[in-house]
């Protein structure tokens, strides 16, 4: 997929999180601010960087911050932003880009 | 060398202090020594006052210099002016290398933290510390160690004459000209003044600060006249409406009184809960939850409470109005309505000494039935952190954590199984604070855990009908949900000790460091 518009999705709740993504530079660039990063920061990066890959996308700024979100709310934010960004609202593929 | 909950204490580390490893609860039972005793400065002329006209003026007359020890008490709470007050005139005069040594620190407290970066603050001693002065040691910038002991263990420090307090002072509601103190009345009242007791009977120079002068004799007086050089009238101690806080609500949350549900039901099924009990409890939501749910079921089965200890809050002063506690022995008082009640005739004062304190005669946590506590993390052995944050930062204090719960026959836990994302229930904690031989019970909202080594409460609890679980499957549900955390990276450099109550060393806090990914192929 490709990421059209900087798009956004998630908030600062305790146990969420806020996802931006922007157009990259020809690959991905990650930052990670998280209330958590020391337990959980390697774990973060590996959920968004899969979701990313089941997505297809590529090439993004992607900048995270967490409030101690769980996988589960990570990878749906992550999600959100990038069909967002790809202004597809409808037809969202559920149980297959998005699991 | 590995202590008796596992934990590597670095050989640099014992030499520096003279300090030994912990050995686990017991070791020092039975133990003799001849306890310190304070300079005193004898006053024989008749008549006079002890009065000065400001701390610069006491600081002189005690003699300040560099070097010295400096002893405050924390029954103001996050309302406290008197350490700051003291430290910005020790600043003022050019004096360094103090070592603070209080009953605890704060938040309240974040303005000398420019004091510990230019070395007029060296070493602390507290119970433990919030906000900016954590902040501050775990990132290296206090040059010598900061020492976290529990209430008991400071008045053993001081005791011993391991920590000699040179000058010690002592916020006081009000005050005589002649140094009678008491934790009443004033604009600042405070209730009780018991982690300042041991400062009275210690300290070299001992100095009271008030902001309320009463005629002589301001009695009965809770630290006496005989113990006090001079006295000191300044404009404000505190700020009355952080000291004692209104009643805090009863909560509405599900979980907590789930937990404290639980709580209450385990409390009335063990062999302890009978006519004559005695309790203690924090100042958590679900710990109020569980004395008020406790409360109906004594009224119901008619059973009686002997005694109550705290840390006060109105659902212990409640069971005293109501009759159905005999007495309440009081150190310290977080609400309102435990202040007014400092009042009532059957409700003693104690000294933090008489309270928690493992190196005298005989302290009341030892006569405890139960205690109810909270933590930040428990691990598999029953140990307790409560001091260091998940961010590796020094956060909390072990107050009297490890005094009740060693003492308590009984020591209860309760703490979410999740505290946001981080696991409570977990492999190792970041840091040992409470020793897991101290600890019977954990209570989670998805179940209970009770310490194998109380096999006798594993029997007792043989038909009761709550949720049971070992610490083991407690710790592989949180990871279900959270994933199984990676421990907090620290730097090399120790910026602290845990002392056990006994002056043994628990384990160490290490600087913190920038969290660093892991080194993966193919991402940046």
């Amino acid at each position: 997929m490709e990421i059209r518009k900087p798009a956004m999705a998630g908030t600062l709740e305790s146990s969420d999180c806020q996802v931006t993504v922007e157009e990259g530079n020809g690959r991905i660039d990650f930052s990670l601010e998280s209330s958590v990063i020391h337990q959980y920061g390697n774990q973060i990066r590996k959920v968004v960087y899969e979701t990313l890959s089941d997505l297809g996308v590529e090439n993004v700024r992607i900048a995270i911050v967490d409030k101690g979100a769980l996988d589960c709310t990570i990878r749906a934010r992550v999600e959100a932003a990038v069909y967002r960004s790809a202004g597809q609202m409808d037809d969202l593929p559920w149980g297959g880009a998005i699991r | 060398m590995k202590n008796a909950v596992g934990r590597e204490i670095p050989e640099e580390i014992l030499q520096a202090t003279g300090k030994e490893v912990f050995h686990g609860n017991h070791y020092y039972d039975g133990y003799e020594y001849r306890k310190d005793g304070p300079v005193t400065r004898c006053v024989i002329h008749s008549g006079g006052s002890k009065l000065v006209d400001n701390i610069h003026d006491a600081l002189v007359k005690c003699g300040i210099r560099d070097g010295m020890t400096l002893g405050f008490h924390h029954h103001f709470r996050e309302g406290d002016y008197v350490v700051n007050m003291v430290m910005e005139e020790v600043h003022r005069m050019g004096i360094r290398d103090i070592t603070i040594c209080a009953s605890s620190l704060g938040k309240a407290h974040d303005p000398i933290v420019p004091y510990i970066e230019d070395g007029t603050i060296t070493s602390i001693e507290s119970s433990g510390v919030r906000g900016k002065i954590g902040e501050a040691i775990s990132n290296g910038k206090l040059k010598g160690l900061a020492i976290m002991r529990s209430h008991g263990g400071r008045v053993r420090a001081i005791e011993s004459g391991e920590t000699r307090v040179d000058i010690a002072f002592i916020g006081t509601p009000t005050c005589d000209d002649y140094g009678n103190c008491r934790g009443i009345g004033g604009k600042s009242n405070c209730g009780v003044l018991s982690y300042a007791m041991v400062d009275a009977d210690y300290a070299d120079k001992v100095v009271a600060i008030t902001d309320c002068l009463v005629p002589f004799p301001n009695f009965p007086a809770h630290i006496s006249m005989t113990k006090v050089d001079y006295v000191v009238v300044v404009d404000e101690i505190g700020d009355p409406k952080k000291i004692a806080t209104g009643a805090a609500k009863p909560t509405t949350d599900m979980r907590k009184l789930m937990m404290a549900d639980y709580c209450t039901q385990f409390v009335v099924n063990t062999p302890y809960f009978r006519d004559g009990f005695s309790y203690q409890t924090g100042v958590g939501g679900a710990s109020i939850a569980s004395t008020i749910s406790l409360a109906k079921i004594m009224k119901e089965r008619n059973i009686r409470m002997r005694f109550g200890v705290g840390g006060l809050t109105k659902p212990m002063c409640d069971l005293l109005i109501n009759g159905q506690v005999d007495c309440l022995l009081d150190t310290q008082d977080f609400d309102l309505d435990a202040v007014e009640s400092v009042k009532d005739l059957r409700h003693f004062r104690i000294s933090a000494g008489e309270y928690a304190d493992p190196f005298n005669k005989g302290a009341v946590v030892n006569k405890l039935d139960f205690v109810i506590l909270a933590a930040l993390e428990v691990d598999v052995q029953f140990n307790c952190n409560v001091v260091v944050g998940s961010d590796g930062v020094i956060t909390g204090a072990q107050g009297g954590h490890p005094d009740t719960a060693e003492g308590a026959k009984c020591t209860i836990v309760i703490v979410p199984l999740l505290q946001g994302r981080i696991p409570a229930i977990c492999t190792d904690v970041t840091t040992v604070t409470t020793p897991g031989e101290s600890i019977d019970v954990v209570i989670t909202d998805y179940g209970i855990a009770i310490n194998p080594r109380r096999q006798d409460l594993i029997e007792a609890m043989r038909n009761v009908d709550l949720p049971f679980r070992t610490i083991e499957e407690l710790r592989d549900i949180a990871y279900s949900i959270a994933g199984e955390p990676e421990r907090v990276q620290f730097g090399e450099r120790i910026v602290g000790i845990i002392e056990g109550r006994d002056g043994t060393i628990m384990d160490v806090v290490r600087q913190i460091q920038p969290f660093a990914f892991a080194q993966t192929e193919g991402q940046s």
